[in-house]
């Protein structure tokens, strides 16, 4: 391999392809897009949590200077547009289905939450229309709202759909119950505790957007949207919404900048988008601002749970049980029945060998936001309640905190839990030694005492996370209630001059797939990277792919790569085999140049790819002309990234204010294409999950079901200063079910960091449990409870 | 209609635009320059920060007729000749962005801050990005990037 | 945004004559609350009348024993001018610690007291450090500035020209900054001057700014921090929201207070 290669190579920091246009301003994002005689178009929106729509009069509002059109529920219904969807079906413990209230794409006679789309205003511009929705006049009955998790399901809560009696979407359940009882009929000491899983809004910097355009020539929609999957998008709005048929529906998605699963989903505000250009003749733009995306994007977490965790006299987990009850928002977003389902029961083994688990989840309805999957999803909660219980476990045994998850770790692969997954590869006890070391867990005392002398209160606390990811073998989701399959697609073109474009449906949104992609392709080809070009994110250049979301695009995505390449190669090796006149087991392709095994025949790639399309006597029974290969990939097994995140914390007694002093996080990831990139989504990763543990939390209000947080505010983003700089670390065991090895790696930091916080602060206060986000509020509150002196200090 | 003129990116720029229009909105639509990003509708996100007379402002959070006679610099004017300004190096060295959203304000942002305090310690750069909210990189390179930019201008 | 005629005048007097001309006028200084009000549709002046931009009101001089500031100076002017630093640290910091550097290169003194949003930072410098607010029409001590909630004692047509602030000789200002908004949850600024001690507290109270008699008392027999660390205010009338409760709010007051009097020295 060149220098130059190697330098480029698998395993390499190579400094991102993206990167030149996005510091010099030329990216180009949905919003960034303008078409002649585009028009715009501003939704109303519900103020009301719950409310009946007596009337809707647009008589005024369509005088208005600028409008060019109006939208209600009513011209949605006459245009038989069906509702969205979601696409995984969960079944209740009876053996019944989910129950699902309709989701239309515009209010019909209902509002179910602040912010439910009432009627869409196109106008020459955003301001004429956003004028113009001023002046519709909607005769709502405001009905009381069901908010509260802890009261939505008794008797006389308000109902958001009649189809779901106690607003109880279902009651599913996984593991096994007799199993779990005795279990716990034989424990010498359990532990309880009663956990939150506060409720977050996802927040990407480029809040949501859609240009929807029709050309009436060919009758073909174009949708440009911020989709961290657009094939799915286009099914969805094709099979099921039936804004168009699927060959004549486009939709691109361009620079998206972030999604953290707020993009995955299909909403109304596209959908409407795309369905009315075709309405109006004119292409039509709608650009979310910040308060809309507080409103209507997708919010994740939001979980009350009951957990309790049987042990012998000697630490070792018996049995673990676990009632959660998970807010749904109003309606059923695209994946929001697996989130605290199947990508959160599956999870509740942790890294533990755990001989029975019996989890029930209640999903339910409320008057508030769709709540669906957010950075880790399902992923996060589990943890979450799992490292809890663990820290608690060993604060009630008096076992070292290490010391009890040592005891438990499983230590053999493949491990099958009793919570559906098969895990396939690790090795913990690796993770959690590098942690401690980095952090020098050894040296904490000293640490302590010498806080304790400057009046702080320092605390420690780790979590040894694990996470299923690389969704998923197909034929898994399908029993489990899957509607699609999630596998990945990927197309090798390989050019007459040897360059190459590789087609994905992975789609990158801040992940820099344009390099790490690259770098597989490149490396494998012998090739320099520039002459790699990866295409992603248009429905007309790659033909079918399932996005970007659970981080499955290094596992997934790039193993269809491989298959694809392999074919590549294949072909490859047949062309200069004829070409040399050799026989093709002699033929060796190293660094970018085929060789007769033996001999000193040689021939470049660049020559080789020529070739293939000059096709000059080519024996065509044998060989087709070019060189474009195609794979479909589909997991054997879900991947396991697993590690252990310490944190160490501060407190200011006086304040309450919390300080990260330290946080290490030591993490498997398998094989790892580029690390820079790696330790960046790490880095974000845990930015987001210390945001959940000190500052996120979206708050209704419990009686107008109002958003409380519905700016920034109120709703605490973190920033730069409320982070430390984060000391990274690690591990490797290799992942079996993918070609590469990988395991993948944007959701860890996420999921593994809240429990760490969270058992540093309560090993700093000495109490059992805080909620989250532990504010300065929170934090001061729980000292006074705990030592009622300190207040009169 | 006002007419505003003012002088962008070293050329001047003028319109006719209604009393309301923002900065942001002048430099993004009647400009096409769509480097300079809008993240929130309360000033605080700082994705569409861009240099007006050299110092760094919310363009968000001015009217473009405010700007009448002002020289202004977005991201696009930052390195006119392609060599990349030394800010712009370092976020691509330390892989200071993923999405590249904010990236933008970011930078403008960081060259003010370098600007204005040449000796910068990761505390300082961290309490100077107070305006800038990242949701993807943690903050941890983009704080890397920024020191590391201010010793090589030193 | 609705619509509105921009004027921006040449002269603080033709600003002043826009003022008595125009329906429903609007004054724009920096722009960094009026703006995203106006953003918000949460105002519909008929005219906007910029005056950021007139020299005549960007200013700072130290003369005698006071530091005028002229009203359409920038956070971020009067944080670091050299003048401010040397007669009064405590108010250049203040102001370096208003918003980010992006808001501070645009907001200016006089439309923060003139807003006098409950969480500003200004006005509980100007309360503690007996300012003298110079409008076009007269002079009012910050005593009988700040009349609550967003309320001033501006009248219409009114415009705010310069504020002199006397110089210390100890002052601190201490900000707990509301971890959303970082505008200040409570504020606490201490002073000992010519006007004898005052303290005066921002971000706490459901009626704004207000000075702490007891705190004064107490460092008035003894300057330290342990004379204020015993002074406990009551939990009514102070904020309650999400981000803490009125016993959180009272507690805090104290504590910032105490640190303030250890940075005072
Ligand atoms: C992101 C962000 C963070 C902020 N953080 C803080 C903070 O931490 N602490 C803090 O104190 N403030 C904060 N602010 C507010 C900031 O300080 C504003 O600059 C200030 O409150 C208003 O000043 P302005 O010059 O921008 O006034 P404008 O917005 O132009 O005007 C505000 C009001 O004052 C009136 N006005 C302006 N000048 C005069 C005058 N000379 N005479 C009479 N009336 C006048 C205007 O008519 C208007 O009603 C923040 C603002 C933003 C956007
Ligand atoms: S867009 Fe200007 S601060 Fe957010
Ligand atoms: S890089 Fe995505 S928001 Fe900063």
């Amino acid at each position: 391999m060149s220098d130059k290669a190697s330098g480029e190579g698998i395993g390499q920091p190579v400094r991102r392809k993206e990167d030149f246009r996005f510091i010099t301003g030329n990216g180009h994002y949905t919003d960034d897009i303008t078409r002649p005689r585009q028009t715009w178009a501003y939704f109303l929106r519900s103020p009301h949590a719950h409310a009946r729509i007596r009337a809707i009069d647009t008589s005024q509002a369509e005088q208005a200077p600028g409008v060019v059109a109006i939208f209600t529920g009513k011209h949605v219904a006459a245009d038989k547009l069906g509702g969205l969807i979601c696409g995984w079906t969960v079944s209740s413990k009876d053996g019944t289905p989910m129950k699902v209230g309709p989701h239309p794409i515009l209010a019909l006679d209902t509002v179910r939450y602040v912010g439910d789309h009432v009627a869409m205003v196109v106008a020459e511009t955003l301001a004429d229309a956003r004028a113009a929705s001023e002046l519709i006049d909607v005769d709502y009955e405001p009905l009381p709202a069901t908010i509260s998790l802890d009261t939505c399901q008794n008797g006389n809560a308000e109902q958001v759909h009649p189809e779901a009696p106690r607003n109880t979407c279902f009651e599913w359940e996984l593991g096994n119950k007799p199993e779990t009882e005795a279990a716990f009929a034989k424990a010498s000491r359990i532990v309880k505790l009663d956990l939150k899983n506060n409720r977050l809004i996802p927040n990407a910097m480029e809040p949501r957007a859609a240009l929807g355009e029709y050309d009436k020539g060919s009758g073909i929609y174009t949708l440009h949207t911020t989709s961290q999957n657009p094939h799915v998008a286009r099914l969805v709005l094709s099979a099921f919404v039936g804004v168009a048929p699927e060959h004549k529906l486009r939709v691109i998605a361009p620079d998206v900048g972030g999604g953290f699963g707020s993009k995955i989903f299909i909403y109304a505000e596209e959908t409407a988008c795309v369905w009315a250009a075709a309405k109006v003749g004119r292409p039509i733009k709608w650009t979310g601002d910040r308060s809309e995306a507080f409103l209507s994007d997708a919010h994740g977490r939001d979980h009350l749970s009951h957990a309790e965790l049987a042990l012998d006299g000697n630490g070792k987990f018996l049995a673990l049980r676990v009632k959660t009850i998970a807010n749904l928002g109003a309606y059923l977003s695209t994946f929001s029945a697996s989130v605290p389902t199947y990508l959160y029961g599956t999870l509740l083994s942790g890294q533990y060998d755990i001989p029975a688990i019996y989890v029930e989840v209640d999903g339910v309805y409320t008057h508030t936001a769709p709540v669906d999957a957010y950075r880790g999803a399902g992923r996060p909660e589990a943890t979450y309640l799992v490292e809890r219980m663990v820290e608690t476990a060993a604060r009630e045994t008096g076992i070292d905190p290490a010391e009890i998850r040592r005891r438990n770790y499983i230590r053999t692969f493949p491990h099958q839990t009793p919570v559906i997954m098969n895990y396939d590869a690790g090795d913990y006890e690796a993770s959690l030694d590098a942690a401690m070391k980095a952090i020098d867990y050894a040296g904490f005392p000293a640490r302590k005492s010498e806080a304790a002398r400057r009046g702080k209160l320092r605390g420690i606390g780790m979590s040894s996370y694990i996470e299923a990811c690389g969704l998923a073998p197909s034929a898994a989701v399908g029993s489990l209630g899957a509607g699609v399959g999630l596998w990945e697609s990927a197309e090798v073109r390989v050019n007459p001059t040897g360059n190459v474009e590789v087609l994905t449906g992975s789609h990158s949104h801040g992940q820099g797939h344009e390099t790490t992609f690259a770098q597989l392709v490149a490396s494998r080809l012998g090739i320099p990277m520039e002459q790699v070009e990866i295409v992603h994110g248009d429905t007309d250049k790659v033909q079918f792919g399932m996005g970007t979301y659970g981080s499955r695009s290094g596992a997934v995505g790039m193993s269809a790569i491989v298959k694809a390449l392999d074919k590549v190669e294949a072909k490859a090796k047949k062309i200069a085999a004829h070409l040399m006149e050799a026989a093709v087991e002699d033929i060796v392709f190293e660094n970018g140049t085929f060789t007769v095994q033996g001999t000193d025949k040689s021939l470049p790639w660049a020559q080789l790819a020529l070739s293939a399309y000059t096709a000059h006597g080519f024996p065509s029974a044998d060989i087709e002309p070019g060189l474009k290969e195609g794979a479909f990939y589909d997991p054997t097994n879900f991947t396991f990234p697993a590690g252990c995140h310490i944190c160490e914390v501060e407190i200011d007694p006086d304040t309450g204010i919390t300080r990260i002093e330290k946080f290490v996080a030591v993490d498997d990831f398998g094989t790892i294409v580029n690390p820079m990139i790696v330790e960046g989504q790490v880095h974000g990763g845990i930015a987001q999950g210390i945001g959940q543990a000190l500052l996120e939390h979206g708050i209704y209000d419990a009686e107008s079901g109002q958003l409380v947080t519905g700016s920034y505010m109120d709703y605490c983003m973190p920033r730069a200063d409320d982070l430390p700089s984060f000391t990274l670390g690690f591990t490797k065991t290799v992942c079996p079910s993918n070609p590469l090895g990988m395991k993948g790696c944007g959701e860890a930091g996420a999921i593994a960091s809240p429990p760490a916080i969270v058992n540093a602060i309560t090993d700093a206060l000495g109490i059992r449990d805080i909620e989250m986000p532990a504010t300065p509020a929170r934090v001061w509150s729980a000292i006074q409870a705990a030592t009622p002196r300190a207040a009169a200090e | 209609m006002p007419v505003v003129a003012m002088t962008v990116n070293g050329k001047p720029a003028s319109a006719d635009v209604e009393a309301r229009m923002l900065l942001v909105q002048f430099i993004r639509e009647q400009l096409g320059l769509t480097g300079t990003h809008v993240g929130c509708d309360t000033s605080q996100c700082g994705a569409c920060v861009v240099h007006v007379d050299g110092r760094a402002v919310k363009s968000c959070t001015m009217l473009a007729t405010q700007a009448e006679g002002a020289e202004i610099l977005t991201i696009e004017g930052l390195a006119p000749d392609g060599d990349l300004h030394p800010v712009q190096k370092a976020f691509r060295e330390h892989h200071g962005l993923q999405c590249g959203f904010c990236t933008p304000g970011m930078i403008m942002t960081a060259v003010d801050m370098i600007r204005r305090k040449p000796d910068l310690d990761e505390e300082t750069v961290r309490e100077e990005l107070e305006g800038n909210i990242c949701r993807c990189t943690g903050y941890h390179n983009i704080v890397k990037a920024i020191l590391a930019a201010s010793q090589e201008m030193r | 945004m609705y619509q509105f005629n921009y004027e921006r005048p040449k002269s603080l007097a033709d600003a002043e004559a826009l003022l008595a001309k125009a329906d429903d006028p609007k004054l724009l200084a920096g722009g960094q609350t009026l703006i995203p009000t106006l953003k918000q549709r949460l105002a519909m002046p008929s005219d906007v009348i910029d005056i950021g931009g007139l020299k005549e009101l960007d200013f700072i001089r130290a003369e005698g024993d006071a530091i005028m500031i002229g009203a359409a100076t920038k956070h971020a002017t009067v944080a670091n001018s050299a003048d401010v630093r040397k007669h009064n640290p405590a108010l250049a910091a203040l102001a370096g610690g208003i918003g980010d550097p992006a808001v501070r290169h645009m907001g200016t003194l006089g439309g923060s007291i003139a807003n006098n949003d409950p969480a500003a930072d200004y006005p509980a410098a100007c309360l503690a450090l007996d300012a003298k607010i110079h409008t076009t029409k007269r002079l009012i001590e910050a005593d009988e500035f700040f009349k609550g909630m967003f309320e001033t004692a501006l009248q219409d047509g009114e415009i705010i020209r310069e504020v002199t602030f006397p110089h210390p000789e100890k002052a601190a200002y201490m900000k707990f900054r509301n971890p959303a908004s970082r505008y200040a949850m409570v504020g606490v600024f201490v002073s000992k001057g010519p006007w004898g001690i005052r303290v005066a507290v921002t971000g706490a109270g459901q009626n704004g700014v207000f000075r702490v008699s007891e705190m004064e008392e107490a460092l008035a027999k003894n300057w330290s921090p342990d004379a204020v660390a015993n002074v406990k205010l009551p939990a009514k009338g102070m904020n309650a929201d999400l981000h803490g409760s009125a016993e959180y709010r009272a507690h805090l007051v104290t504590v910032m207070a105490k640190r303030a009097v250890a940075a005072a020295g």
